[in-house]
């Protein structure tokens, strides 16, 4: 019971108090807005250089846009307590750390399943983007597990934040590094071996691929190789991201520089 | 006028140099237009599209112009809020347009170490010959589409004075401006209501004068375009400007963050 409702109570509490400027007014544009007209830059950039389908670049774009919420709201739902002096009394808490850093993941995540399933409903509005009916439920399980891939990828990140100076530097880097690298707009086999190497050990390569698949009618058990591949690769980097919080809090309590610069 | 040149001159060179040390600032506004010219070569190689890298180098060099200017000219507004000193400018005894202009040409002139590095890059990584048809003119047009850019983003500016959420209007601008300029897609196969919105966009003929300058054709009426329309956004931003600052000020909503 303590558990859940560290995750759930503490988690959402957490989210409103970190997030507290996001008005609409700020949400609208940056989260929804923006990225139409990048699934339609796309779109048309594949067009002029006669490279693949619109549905392509819909799919890339749409699951890579919850990236926005996967990379920055993670690195900030761990930095920002730092920045705004209230990591120092969490971690005076006796609350277990993991249901406290689960609490966090989950809004993120939920948030980057908004603004994925948004861009979908985008590229069906604008460009005819049509997947079988029958594939939505696997496309939306698909676009599930790479979120959550893609979170814990951020708080990987997002961890750096309690010892970094300046993560926000590093989180715009991996973000777009992630946007070259994971096959959202050129495919993995057009990519030199190296980056396609490196592509396949990031969050979202393999997750879209199977999206791709799905939405031209493969079945879910044909990706499903595909989408075990995304959610291993979620699983390490929540792993890591969690030891990475557990050694940077000892760390910064043995130095006491928890909130230093 | 000696003063007001004199001032953004003055001003220009201070926050260029600001700008410049700021690493956060140059890596970010840089290493977007390598991501984009490398994504876009790449698209070009994979779809058999010949002889488009360098098209494709300068149209992300003028891409980092544009993101430099749209998140230095919203940011800086918005830091200067969070610092409380744009308080301190709007009361200043100068008029505020000759403060933030300089601003706004310097963010779009650190942009040109986008253009620098996309064209190093695309001749470093993918062997793109930097051949200019025309250099003179090309040395011409570079300053010309930066300070078209420049000069719209004071139109930008003053929008920032009055909306709260300005770094929000920053984040959405980047993308719209990339794909309805043409910078990397051909303006005529854009949809048909994008084509009418690209002629009242610096960005749109800054790209063609540098393109024509670098590629073979006559950049002099592009280039004659761009700083035609910059003069609008001289006259509209200062309007603008001083209206909405008036406006902040009448509603107290100058430092609300």
């Amino acid at each position: 019971m303590t558990t859940m409702r560290l995750v759930f109570v503490g988690g959402g509490i957490s989210y409103r108090a970190l997030f507290n400027w996001i008005h609409p007014a700020m949400y609208v544009p940056t989260m929804l807005l923006g990225p139409i007209f990048q699934i339609l830059f796309f779109v048309y950039l594949g067009r002029y250089n006669g490279l693949q389908s619109d549905s392509f670049f819909v799919v890339g774009n749409a699951v890579q846009m919850s990236g926005m919420a996967g990379v920055f709201a993670s690195t900030m739902s761990i930095a920002n307590e730092r920045q705004f002096g209230t990591l120092a009394p969490l971690l005076a808490t006796p609350a277990a750390r993991l249901p406290i850093f689960v609490g966090r993941m989950l809004p993120v995540a939920a948030n980057g399943l908004v603004v994925s399933a948004f861009g979908f409903c985008i590229g069906s509005l604008l460009l005819g983007f049509r997947p079988p009916l029958s594939s939505i439920p696997a496309l939306a399980l698909v676009v599930v597990v790479s979120v959550f891939s893609c979170t814990a990828f951020g708080f990987t990140l997002g961890s750096f934040g309690m010892r970094a100076r300046d993560v926000f530097l590093i989180s715009n880097l991996a973000y777009y590094v992630m946007w070259l690298f994971c096959g959202v707009n050129v495919p993995l086999s057009a990519l030199p071996g190296w980056m396609a190497t490196i592509g396949r050990g990031l969050p979202f390569t393999h997750g879209i691929a199977a999206a791709r698949a799905l939405a031209v009618g493969a079945s879910l058990g044909s990706v499903s190789g595909q989408v075990l591949k995304e959610l291993a690769i979620g699983s390490v980097y929540l792993i890591v991201a969690f030891g990475l919080f557990r050694a940077f809090e000892v760390e910064g309590r043995r130095r006491a520089s928890l909130e230093t610069y | 006028m000696k003063r007001a040149l004199r001032l953004t001159a003055v001003g220009w060179v201070f926050h260029v140099k600001g700008l410049t040390m700021s690493g956060f600032f140059v890596v970010t506004t840089t290493f977007l237009p390598l991501v984009l010219a490398t994504t876009a070569s790449y698209m070009a190689r994979a779809g058999q599209r010949q002889g488009t890298l360098l098209y494709v180098s300068l149209g992300a060099g003028v891409m980092g112009i544009w993101s430099s200017t749209l998140f230095g000219s919203g940011g800086a507004i918005q830091w200067q809020r969070w610092q409380g000193t744009l308080e301190l400018i709007v009361a200043a005894p100068a008029r505020f347009v000759l403060v933030i202009l300089p601003l706004t040409l310097a963010t779009a002139t650190v942009g040109i170490y986008s253009l620098a590095s996309t064209l190093i890059w695309g001749w470093l990584v993918f062997g793109v010959p930097f051949h200019l048809v025309h250099p003179f003119l090309f040395v011409l047009a570079v300053p010309a589409a930066v300070l078209g850019l420049g000069l719209l983003g004071l139109v930008l500016a003053s929008t920032f004075v009055l909306y709260r959420y300005a770094n929000a209007l920053s984040n959405m601008l980047e993308f719209p401006v990339l794909f309805v300029t043409g910078l990397l897609v051909p303006v005529a196969l854009l949809p048909g209501w994008a084509q009418p919105v690209s002629w009242v966009l610096a960005p749109t003929w800054g790209m063609n004068a540098i393109r024509q300058a670098a590629l073979g054709g006559s950049p002099l009426d592009d280039l004659a375009m761009t700083l035609l329309l910059g003069a609008c956004y001289l006259v509209l931003g200062s309007v603008l400007l001083e209206n909405f600052a008036r406006l902040a000020r009448d509603r107290a909503t100058l430092a609300l963050t």
